[in-house]
């Protein structure tokens, strides 16, 4: 184990301690930030596996987070009135839907498979916002409510957040940790190596593409199911979650706290919804703040806010890597 | 008949403000290799600023002419200062700086002539509208259907025929080589950026008239114009051309004859183009 991911590791653990003791220590606004946070970090790092790890920008991850949100809020309309199936179909839906989308988008690369993947997650956008009898049209997807959970025979009642919020971190962790599994094992170290050089490691005789569409289709269902948390959270699914403009805040964030670092994109999240709700308390023009400190972010913190000061904590304290 | 050929050329009126932001995109990605985001931005900015003029000395025209070269000056600045300490590191953080730049120019705009849409009249010489069979059609729309050709004729006329419209295509070739026969690389990207930029907002200020100008004009056409490069093929101006005829035709075709399916056409094509023609109609082999 390299000293960079024990150091992340340790920093997980007490990431953790304090998040799960944040519901009863933090006021309720900031407990739902924080569920926002935890929902888009799953989506973040979902479409990092692919960014990050196999070198493939996807600019339509959105698709599947939204697609998660409409699966599991459709099942709570019409099917069973059960959480975990409703989390299930987003998860399940989602993932099917990457199997038969990243089985076109995997030929292609770069700036290709970029565009690619924004035209098929703009068809899925055009579904949700025009086939107004399933999915509600541009008003979105909403008036269900969201079932009591039962777990180990008791009887949760998710209204109140600090409930669900508890519910998102549990599912989040097992996300995560599912992530940090794949990159870790050596199936990850085929990402890498085919995000380093696609011709090599179709010599040494892998298979690229089903390689890249096995990434696609995880990545894809751990969108769906941030997607899900994050509709039955806010009691609504929404065309905008399918818009490629959404597929770009996944970008944005990964790119703030850090590709390169596993945990990059959670950290991204973070920074993002927190500058987020400091900034418009004090103005509307909230994107003009975002876009001048991505440009300032880009230029001055190539590997990212955590990537940066991870890099700049190994040379400070263990000298300067080998 | 009728119905046809009004959609012909609305179809043809739109191809042609696509084909002119198209042919900066495609122009900056050939040579310089920059997907470039914000390009749909100084589009934006083209408009507002041909608007202000509008307001200010009432001529339309006058913001035709002062509008883009303005536009073509910001960019500079931004290629210079934001853009090349870039070159070095991967294309994704160039998309991305560009991404910024857009969000900063589009919010910018929010905040100095608020989210409202704005209406620009065109000159009283373009104003009104023609008699079109039983009907009538707006006089605007063909000028712009007229003005495209034209634009088009002369902006080959400069690739083909010029000193500097023949570096350009060389740069857009082969850079290295390019480079090693004496062509200052630094000036002519800072160079193609702006000429990129002048032509978007060239497409702005005549899109002014033609729609209405509000902040989110620019989000709409960058993306379009992404599929108009990528299925004519990066980098080639035949491509650029024909890109946007297609997708302008299919605009207009798809609002009357499909209209629930009319948003997601231009992807539609872009997936089928991309599958079977990888680097696109006029892009060679993959």
């Amino acid at each position: 184990m390299n000293p960079l991911l024990r150091r992340q590791l340790i920093m997980g653990g007490v990431i953790l301690a304090a998040l799960l003791a944040a519901p009863f220590v933090l006021p309720m606004y900031w407990v739902i930030v924080l569920t926002e946070i935890l929902t888009m970090s799953l989506f973040a790092l979902s479409f990092n596996l692919l960014f990050g790890y196999t070198g493939l920008l996807s600019f339509g991850q959105a698709g599947f987070f939204g697609a998660g949100g409409y699966f599991a809020v459709l099942t709570l309309i019409h099917g069973p009135q059960s959480l975990w199936a409703a989390l299930a179909a987003g998860l399940l839906g989602a993932a099917l839907l990457a199997l038969v989308i990243g089985w076109f988008c995997v030929r292609l690369d770069e700036i290709y498979f970029a565009i690619l993947t924004l035209g098929f997650g703009m068809m899925l956008f055009t579904v949700a916002h025009n086939w107004r009898a399933v999915t509600g049209g541009s008003d979105g997807l909403g008036g269900f409510t969201v079932p009591e959970m039962s777990l180990l025979g008791f009887q949760v009642n998710l209204f109140n957040p600090k409930n669900f919020y508890l519910l998102v971190l549990f599912l989040v962790v097992l996300g995560v940790l599912l992530l940090l599994r794949v990159v870790q094992s050596p199936f990850g170290l085929l990402l890498k190596a085919t995000r380093e050089n696609s011709n090599r490691v179709s010599f040494v005789g892998a298979n690229v593409r089903s390689v890249r569409l096995f990434a696609f289709v995880l990545a894809g269902a751990l969108a769906g199911i941030g997607g899900a948390l994050f509709a039955l959270f806010n009691r609504i699914a929404s065309p905008e979650m399918l818009h490629w403009s959404f597929s770009g805040k996944a970008v944005l964030m990964t790119i703030l706290g850090g590709s390169g670092v596993f945990l990059g994109p959670a950290a991204g999240a973070a920074i993002f919804f927190v500058l987020e709700h400091v900034i418009t308390a004090y103005t509307t023009n909230w994107m003009l703040f975002l876009g001048a400190i991505l440009v300032v972010l880009v230029l001055a913190f190539p590997k990212g806010v955590l990537g940066s000061l991870l890099g700049l904590y190994a040379r400070r304290w263990k000298g300067p890597k080998p | 008949m009728e119905g046809f050929l009004s959609n012909v050329l609305n179809g043809l009126s739109w191809g042609m403000l696509l084909f002119l932001i198209s042919m900066g995109l495609t122009t900056v990605f050939g040579v310089m290799g920059v997907l470039n985001f914000a390009h749909g931005s100084l589009f934006m900015l083209g408009a507002y600023f041909c608007m202000q003029f509008v307001r200010w000395v009432g001529s339309f025209w006058v913001g035709l002419l002062v509008g883009p070269p303005i536009v073509a000056v910001l960019s500079i600045l931004i290629e210079r200062y934001l853009l090349r300490p870039l070159y070095g590191r991967d294309v994704s953080f160039q998309l991305l700086l560009t991404f910024g730049v857009m969000l900063f120019l589009d919010d910018g705009v929010r905040l100095i002539w608020g989210a409202a849409y704005h209406l620009v009249n065109p000159p009283d010489i373009l104003s009104g509208v023609i008699p079109f069979f039983s009907q009538t059609y707006p006089v605007y729309r063909l000028f712009l259907v007229l003005l495209g050709p034209l634009l088009g004729i002369a902006l080959w006329a400069f690739f083909t025929f010029t000193r500097w419209g023949k570096i350009l295509r060389a740069a857009a070739m082969d850079r290295q080589m390019a480079e090693i026969i004496g062509v200052r690389v630094p000036v002519l990207f800072t160079a193609v950026f702006a000429f990129g930029a002048w032509l978007a907002a060239l497409g702005g200020a005549l899109a002014a008239p033609h729609q209405s100008v509000g902040p989110a004009m620019g989000e709409r056409i960058i993306i379009e114009s992404f599929i108009v490069v990528v299925i004519g093929g990066m980098g080639s101006f035949p491509g650029a051309f024909v890109g946007a005829l297609i997708l302008g035709l299919m605009n207009s075709f798809g609002t009357t004859l499909v209209p629930d399916l009319q948003m997601a056409l231009p992807y539609i094509l872009l997936a089928v183009v991309l599958l079977t023609r990888p680097r696109g109609i006029f892009g060679g082999e993959a």
